[in-house]
């Protein structure tokens, strides 16, 4: 589709401004001004260009309002529309972030509330809702499990220990937090083999992380018995908390075992994910360790006023303010829509969905960890049609062009050719059912017609993309013309 | 039932008929008995949709400040936001939509992400630019580490003047024991000592870090630094404020290497403090040394131009444990508002902002400075939409006071003296309200207002 | 079928090393690890330095992977392939030849003889 840049006639514009009504001061002395004069290169179009442009733009996207999004570990569930309104009410958008705090007392109760909120989900007494996202939130967790090491002079300690099926943030998290990762081995069910961890866990274990239910949609059954390996070395437990999806009101990490968690409101919490982000990604942790939550966190006083609270830093701040607030105030709007009986319909929905999927497919795909219900999410291997030549990649392609959005693929590595799929509590039968017979319909196309497959996407607004091509020319901005469009 | 739970007990059945299952709690067979909830969560709800309006009103009204007129900046900043911007925002196909992982489906954001990293590249006079960061603070920490990673040194010297929450999450994210941050003082101009920082780089420095315009609004003369961290193979990372961009010499054109910076003035509220996005901007050569996501134009199998993500080797889902940051989710949402934003105002729209918040701001400090006992913190210096300015009564009286009259008059600067406030003035502040202000303020050095 | 040549000796990270006499060694990516990665877009190159056994020397770029070169034996970069900086891809049409990637030097002859045969290496990627 033509640029935004392809709008250049000069004098244009898609704003009207109010006029300068105050003099005019001395300007920037030369030596200082912008030295294209005029020209910064940016478009020139009317509001009714502008907005045509970015709508016809959106319709080259998918998107969860249209269909499923079989994305495992993305979570990815319808997000409620009146959540956005509270977010955006003209209390809650145009407050400065370092407005005082009795000037913003409805937005700190909010965030003390869904505080204690998270806690009571998660069965921790310790949170922050500082991180911007998952991945920050993992920072967030590692920093301070090191902490509390560190108060009780053990800051040698700085091995990361995480099964292979971990998320990718994970290992690189580690890596941020000056930690170094150990790989810890996952037995023929999929799940971490204990005498492995056994072998791993010693005096230099921070921490181990671990996602639960696992990335194969698989929950540690012996979590006990792990978590206990970790403690007895001197180690805490990180749980990853993207799939949490699985557990609302079925289990909770803080009685596992786990010392902290993230979780991802934008999975679990059905906030937008809006093309790859905002996301936020809270940390909840026991009481032994919440003394070392990066602060301000937000306290009632005697007086019930509510106050962003500064007593130490424990490890500095994440970001310039106290998070993603507007992220914040959907997620707690979903916990109080639902409250606690429909965040358990939301799982067990969620369970019911991934369990429905994989028993109508498993006769079509290979199912590598058939060892009885998988919770949210299942994995699948495309072994059986790569053999005739079909990759993951061409059924995942293949789905765009019935209309449905493709699973996670070629994650977890441990899987061959894997399908990794989460249907989510949005979906009713007929949209599974929707997408069950493609994924049917696909595995005969590769024994019968593989070209159909390996030749897709044909029905998408653009046909498959040359990655390598990407990278070897690399053309990552507009080029300029000649003359800027003057 | 919930609204957003579309099966009923009905087709539940038929469900788990499919599974093989009689009963629901067979799923939960691999959760050991002992962890399983027995009691249901102790939490408020559910709520109707008409008390979740109602609750959230009452909250919304509980926040006093919302109706202030806002003088406050300090890296968040009270700009007018078009109608459009959020109107596209909210089309489901944006705001619905996963990170682009299908390509093929995901042109919409991947096309105006790719539009996004050219406003941002040529606004900083870059040759690059990613598809976003958290928001400015974290690019500026993430622009440490790069540096440190394409010169293999481990030394960072950082403005004096750098936003200090800017520092503190510098700090958070450079934890590795043989790095080093060092500050670079200011002199009574406000601006960095260029003799001092000569004094301190050297051998082992990766970068020099400094805010365009700097904290106190001040605009500092690149060009030397740029020199000084070349002579010394080190980079030179600015950290701009984009609306400031179209009257300032570009941080490109002046020698930086990477120029980061927070997005938040072009078209996303102040949201009590976010989500907003950091954008980050780099020579062409520290393109495989950037973290997060990088959106580039290719081909399909027919030749028609499209985008992917690029680049992907960088990355944590990739490069796992060797991944140049483990940032997954970014601001794409946010960067898409900047990209609406910045193509609504055009070339002539961002420049005559950026030339308002110049002199409404010029305006305000001069009838300020009228005022017996007001004085400026930094004598002589060039600044841009904030400045620093003391008052004869301490910040907290004149918080209050101006408060009182509706007005959140700025941020206080303790750490510069007891009246040092940081005042800023955007395009959305009219005559009316900057003689409001000065007048307020007269009342409160003149003892009037307790 | 992977192509193995009988006269070069091979490592467990893929690398193949052959012996150019004069204590001169050349290595390179085998025809397997080459395939599995797919085109590759980009080399990183170490420096003209020494390397102990197993130290990463470089790194290679595909679309979707990347992966790390190590040093097969103690030994000192004499000099890289600098033919791969404009043409990677060298490494996926002639892996064994035009997409060498480095030669180094060490004065150890039995270092090269402890790596593994052809056969050896056949049997470890398991054809």
């Amino acid at each position: 589709m033509k640029s935004i840049f392809g709008f250049c006639s000069r004098g244009r514009t898609g704003v009207s401004l109010p006029a300068l009504d105050v003099p005019r001061s001395e300007g920037i002395p030369e030596g200082l001004s912008r030295e294209d004069d005029g020209n910064v290169g940016l478009p020139r179009a009317s509001e009714g260009q502008v907005v045509r442009h970015f709508v016809n733009l959106s319709t080259r996207n998918y998107h969860v309002d249209k269909g499923m999004y079989p994305l495992g570990s993305c979570t990815m569930k319808y997000n409620p529309k009146l959540h956005e309104n509270l977010a955006r009410m003209e209390g809650m958008a145009s407050v400065h972030p370092l407005c005082p705090d009795d000037q913003v007392q409805g937005t700190l109760e909010m965030m003390h509330h869904l505080g204690e909120l998270l806690c009571e989900i998660t069965g921790f007494s310790g949170v922050t809702l500082q991180p911007a996202a998952g991945a920050q939130g993992e920072y967030c967790g590692i920093l301070l499990i090191k902490s509390y090491h560190e108060s009780r002079g053990e800051s040698h300690r700085n091995e990361v220990l995480m099964p292979d099926s971990a998320h990718g943030t994970n290992p690189a998290t580690s890596t941020l937090a000056d930690c170094v990762v150990v790989g810890v081995e996952s037995n023929a069910q999929g799940l971490v083999d204990p005498e492995d961890l056994r072998r791993k866990a010693g005096p230099n274990t921070a921490a181990f992380m671990l996602t639960n239910p696992n990335t194969l949609g698989l929950f540690e059954s012996h979590i006990e018995e792990l978590t206990a390996i970790v403690h007895g070395a001197g180690g805490l437990n990180y749980m990853d908390g993207a799939n949490m999806n699985a557990l609302l009101g079925i289990a909770r990490p803080g009685d596992m075992g786990f010392d902290v968690c993230h979780l991802n409101l934008h999975k679990t919490f059905s906030t937008p994910h809006g093309g790859g982000g905002p996301g936020s990604g809270p940390v909840a942790c026991s009481a032994e360790l919440a003394p070392f939550l990066p602060e301000p966190v937000v306290r009632k006083d005697s007086r019930g006023v509510y106050r962003l609270h500064r007593e130490r830093d424990p490890f500095g701040r994440l970001l310039a303010f106290h998070g993603h607030i507007g992220v914040l105030l959907k997620a707690y709007a979903y916990i109080l829509t639902m409250g606690a009986e429909g965040l358990r319909e939301a799982s067990e929905a969620a369970l019911i969905n991934a369990n429905y999927l994989k028993a109508r497919l498993s006769e079509y795909f290979d199912n590598p960890f058939d060892n009885g219900p998988c919770m949210h999410e299942f994995v699948l291997s495309g072994e059986r049609q790569a053999a005739k030549g079909v990759k993951t990649l061409d059924i995942a392609k293949r789905l765009l062009d019935y209309g449905l959005h493709a699973p996670t693929v070629y994650f977890p590595l441990i899987v061959h050719e894997a399908l990794m799929i989460e249907p989510t509590d949005t979906e009713g039968i007929e949209e599974l059912d929707r997408f069950a017979d493609a994924m049917i319909s696909i595995a005969r196309e590769a024994e019968e017609k593989p070209h159909l497959v390996t030749d897709a996407p044909v029905n998408t607004p653009v046909l498959r993309l040359d990655e390598v091509k990407a990278v070897k020319d690399l053309c990552l901005v507009e080029p300029r013309e000649g003359g800027d469009g003057a | 039932m919930s609204r957003f739970i579309p099966d009923s007990s009905g087709t539940r059945r038929e469900l788990l008929r499919t599974i093989g299952i009689e009963d629901f709690e067979e799923l939960l067979g691999p959760i050991p008995k002992k962890y399983r909830l027995t009691r249901p969560l102790e939490l408020p709800g559910p709520m109707s949709e008409l008390g979740l309006l109602r609750e959230f009103g009452r909250l919304a009204r509980n926040n006093e400040g919302a109706g202030k007129v806002c003088f406050a900046g300090a890296g968040a900043y009270d700009h007018f936001i078009p109608a459009a911007v959020d109107h596209i925002l909210l089309r489901s196909e944006f705001y619905t939509a996963y990170t682009p992982y299908q390509a093929e489906v995901s042109q919409g954001t991947l096309q105006a992400i790719f539009e996004y990293q050219t406003m941002i590249a040529r606004l900083t006079g870059m040759e690059m630019a990613n598809a976003s960061m958290y928001d400015g603070a974290s690019a500026a920490a993430e622009a440490c580490l790069m540096a440190m990673r394409s010169t293999g040194k481990d030394r960072v010297l950082v403005a004096g003047s750098l936003n200090p929450r800017w520092l503190q999450v510098i700090r958070t994210y450079i934890r590795r024991k043989d790095f080093r941050l060092d500050g670079i003082p200011f002199g009574s101009d406000g601006r960095l000592d260029i003799d001092a920082t000569a004094g301190m780089a050297g051998e082992g420095v990766a970068a020099i870090l400094v805010q365009y315009p700097n904290y106190y609004g001040l605009v500092e003369d690149l060009e030397p630094l740029a020199e000084l961290a070349h002579s010394e193979e080190a980079l030179l990372v600015v950290a701009a404020d984009p609306v400031a961009l179209p009257m300032l010499r570009s941080p490109g054109d002046a020698g930086a290497d990477i120029v980061v910076g927070e997005g938040q003035s072009m078209g996303i509220p102040l949201s009590y403090g976010g989500p907003y996005v950091g954008f980050m901007a780099a020579a062409m050569k520290l393109a495989r040394k950037m973290p997060g996501r990088i959106i580039g134009r290719t081909e399909d199998r027919a030749g028609q131009t499209g985008y992917v993500m690029t680049l992907q080797t960088r990355e944590q889902h990739i490069r796992r444990e060797k991944a140049t940051s483990n940032i997954c989710s970014n601001q794409a949402l946010m960067a898409l508002a900047n990209t609406v934003y910045l193509s609504l105002m055009g070339e002539e729209g961002f420049r005559e902002i950026s030339s308002q918040c110049y002199h409404r701001s010029h305006y305000l400090e001069e009838g300020l400075l009228g005022i017996p006992g007001v004085r400026r913190v930094f004598e002589g210096t060039p600044f841009f939409r904030e400045f620093a300015i003391s008052f004869p009564v301490s910040a907290d009286r004149f918080l209050e006071g101006m408060l009182e009259a509706g007005i959140l008059p700025g941020v206080p600067l303790t750490e510069l003296g007891d009246g040092a406030m940081l005042v800023t003035a955007t395009e959305k502040r009219d005559r009316s309200q900057l003689d409001a202000y000065v007048g307020k303020a007269a009342e409160i050095c003149r003892g009037g207002a307790s | 079928m992977s192509n193995v040549p009988e006269d070069l000796r091979y490592t467990d990270t893929h690398e193949w090393v052959k012996y150019l006499g004069d204590g001169e060694y050349m290595m390179g990516l085998t025809f397997y690890a080459q395939d599995q990665m797919g085109e590759i877009v980009m080399v990183e190159f170490p420096g003209l330095n020494e390397y102990g056994i197993g130290d990463v020397m470089g790194s290679l770029e595909a679309v979707k992977t990347a992966e790390d070169f190590y040093a097969p034996f103690d030994c000192r970069v004499a000099r890289v392939n600098e033919a791969l900086e404009d043409e990677p891809a060298l490494i996926n049409e002639d892996c064994y030849g035009r997409g060498w990637l480095v030669v180094v030097r060490t004065d150890d002859p039995s270092a090269f003889e402890g790596l593994k045969t052809a056969q050896e290496y056949s049997e470890f990627i398991g054809e």
